[in-house]
């Protein structure tokens, strides 16, 4: 007979997973990474030989690290993907349900929606800028775009792959169709919900950096490329790699949550 | 739902828990037409089936022959074309009439419906929980309960997908008990385990149904298993299903496996093979793709 299922961490476990031959692996592919690259820089080998080594980039971290403009990039970068984000959600996640469910309201709106879904958020920056009050506004819009439609595509397809079996079971147990919506589609769609999170984060962090460079005084994507025009070459790649610390911590966010919304898919 | 006879009184078989007098199945004259597309296909032909209070009745045949069709309307979920289904002398479905799916009459699936996102817990009290009149607390206390007397606890707070097969298979009957249902409706529920399994499974049901005699509707493609458990076996012919025979099983009960090797099941078997084998041929050469 099964046990209750894995609460808390295995202390065993996990030391194995970080004194694990991968682990090992991984820090080694790191480190030579890093050398060759310093290398590369130091003998200035064509085309790679421009780009700044990691010793000079690591210099100019350690300032800014220390520096409060440095920080407010990240946290403006973070404001817009949230807001944006999480206003997708709470817009998404709704529409796409009625969509999946609701076959009237699936041939009434899904024509439009389809019209609109496959222009790139960034072609939005133009006609954002005008309609929306603030340059802010403009870009948290852009990057709602980005997740929005991801998760709304998502769910009408997760709410309409429901197993009938489990529908007809729920029928049978006396269900109403309240009890079918709340108990049955949305617990079956919440996976889905989960897979339209997880792109839609990583589509959010593509679309904020781009407007950023293109419509913004502030943030990562500014940063890198206020840093280009500066000719300020080890800033650059300190944005660059800035961007993607912050869009792992980013998904490591949601794959939390997810996990946390659908607890019966966790392996163990 | 009435809470005073929710309960199936597991603990005893006291003759009162046996004679519930609910349950009490009459099929008339059942036919079912299929028309997609123009296409007329006949699945049921005149079937006629008189299932009493509280009796174990298993109906075998070929695989597509049309018995889950029957079960199906039973259930509330297909409608039929010709003829009554009657259930304690009210009429459940007819041409006119199609009966709503309801918690009187619970199905247990081929390939099981237990709600993945529900734990075992949460599953066994949707029923009670979602048609009102009762507690959840008093729901949770119940099934704990039920649970227990079925030898099912401490799996309360796993996720069905923690669970054996033949495990997640006992908690759907149990869930389908909670709801004290007039019959029992089983479309094949054992019928992707393997033989070990199969066995305890089954031998799971036949205790249940000592202890509580609730009317069952049994369909299977496994002519043993029917005999094993079945009081009344119904066998059924190739599509358009009709009957072919009836056989009635008279192995006294409690039974287990020990059944499986006496000279009566043996020449119930016998019999048995001999009316389907029949059937099997010709639904081979109707180009079915296995006796099931």
């Amino acid at each position: 007979m099964p046990q209750g299922s894995g609460q808390g961490f295995n202390t065993v476990k996990l030391k194995k997973k970080i004194f694990s031959r991968a682990t090992f692996r991984g820090i080694a592919a790191v480190v030579v990474f890093a050398v060759l690259w310093e290398l590369c820089s130091r003998f200035q080998v064509p085309i790679i030989g421009n780009v700044p080594p990691p010793s000079s980039v690591l210099k100019e971290l350690g300032q800014q690290l220390a520096n409060k403009a440095y920080w407010l990039s990240w946290k403006d970068s973070f404001i817009r993907i949230l807001t944006g984000f999480i206003v997708a959600q709470i817009l998404g996640i709704p529409l796409g349900l009625l969509l999946g469910v609701n076959q009237t309201a699936r041939e009434l709106i899904y024509p439009v929606f389809e019209i609109m879904r496959p222009v790139p958020p960034l072609a939005w920056v133009p006609i954002a800028v005008i309609f929306w009050p603030t340059n802010e506004l403009s870009m948290i819009f852009v990057t709602f775009l980005g997740a929005f439609f991801t998760v709304v595509l998502n769910i009408i397809g997760g709410a309409r792959s429901i197993d009938a079996r489990y529908l007809r079971a729920a029928y049978s147990l006396g269900s109403t169709r309240g009890d079918i919506f709340w108990k049955i589609m949305v617990p079956a769609t919440l996976p889905s919900i989960v897979v339209g999170m997880t792109v839609g984060m990583g589509i959010t962090w593509a679309v904020v950096v781009a407007a950023e460079m293109i419509a913004s005084r502030s943030g990562l994507g500014f940063l890198t490329w206020q840093s280009y025009v500066a000719g300020d070459y080890p800033m650059i790649i300190i944005g660059m790699m800035s961007i993607g610390v912050a869009g792992y911590l980013s998904s490591a966010l949601i794959r939390l949550i997810g996990s946390r919304m659908t607890p019966w898919l966790r392996s163990f | 739902m009435n809470s005073e006879t929710g309960s199936c009184h597991l603990g005893d078989a006291s003759p009162t828990a046996r004679a519930t007098g609910r349950g009490q199945i009459s099929i008339r004259n059942v036919s079912k037409l299929y028309d997609p597309d123009g296409a007329r296909v006949l699945a049921m032909d005149n079937c006629s089936m008189e299932i009493e209070a509280g009796e174990f009745c298993v109906v075998v045949g070929p695989s597509g022959c049309g018995k889950t069709t029957l079960l199906n309307a039973i259930a509330g979920f297909h409608d039929i074309t010709a003829g009554e289904i009657f259930i304690d002398g009210e009429l459940l479905c007819s041409p006119e009439k199609k009966a709503p799916p309801g918690s009187d009459r619970i199905v247990v699936f081929q390939n099981g419906a237990l709600f993945p996102w529900f734990t075992v817990l949460e599953n066994v009290i949707f029923g009670p929980v979602v048609q009102g009149g009762i507690g959840k607390k008093e729901a949770r206390e119940k099934a704990r309960e039920m649970l227990n007397q079925m030898g099912l606890h401490g799996i309360e707070s796993n996720y069905p997908s923690e669970l054996s097969g033949g495990m997640r298979r006992r908690v759907e009957i149990a869930r389908a008990m909670m709801n004290d249902p007039r019959v029992l409706l089983l479309d094949e529920p054992f019928r992707a385990m393997d033989a070990l399994t199969k066995t305890v499974v089954q031998q799971f049901l036949l205790d249940l149904y000592d202890k509580c005699r609730k009317t069952v509707f049994f369909i299977t493609h496994d002519l043993e298993e029917a005999i094993f458990l079945g009081s009344k076996v119904y066998i059924m012919t190739t599509r358009p299903a009709k009957i072919k025979t009836v056989l009635q099983v008279d192995i006294p009960r409690p039974r287990d496996f020990r059944v499986l090797s006496s000279s009566r099941y043996m020449r119930l078997k016998k019999e048995c093979i001999e009316a389907v084998h029949e059937e099997a041929l010709k639904a081979f050469a109707a180009g079915e793709r296995e006796m099931a």
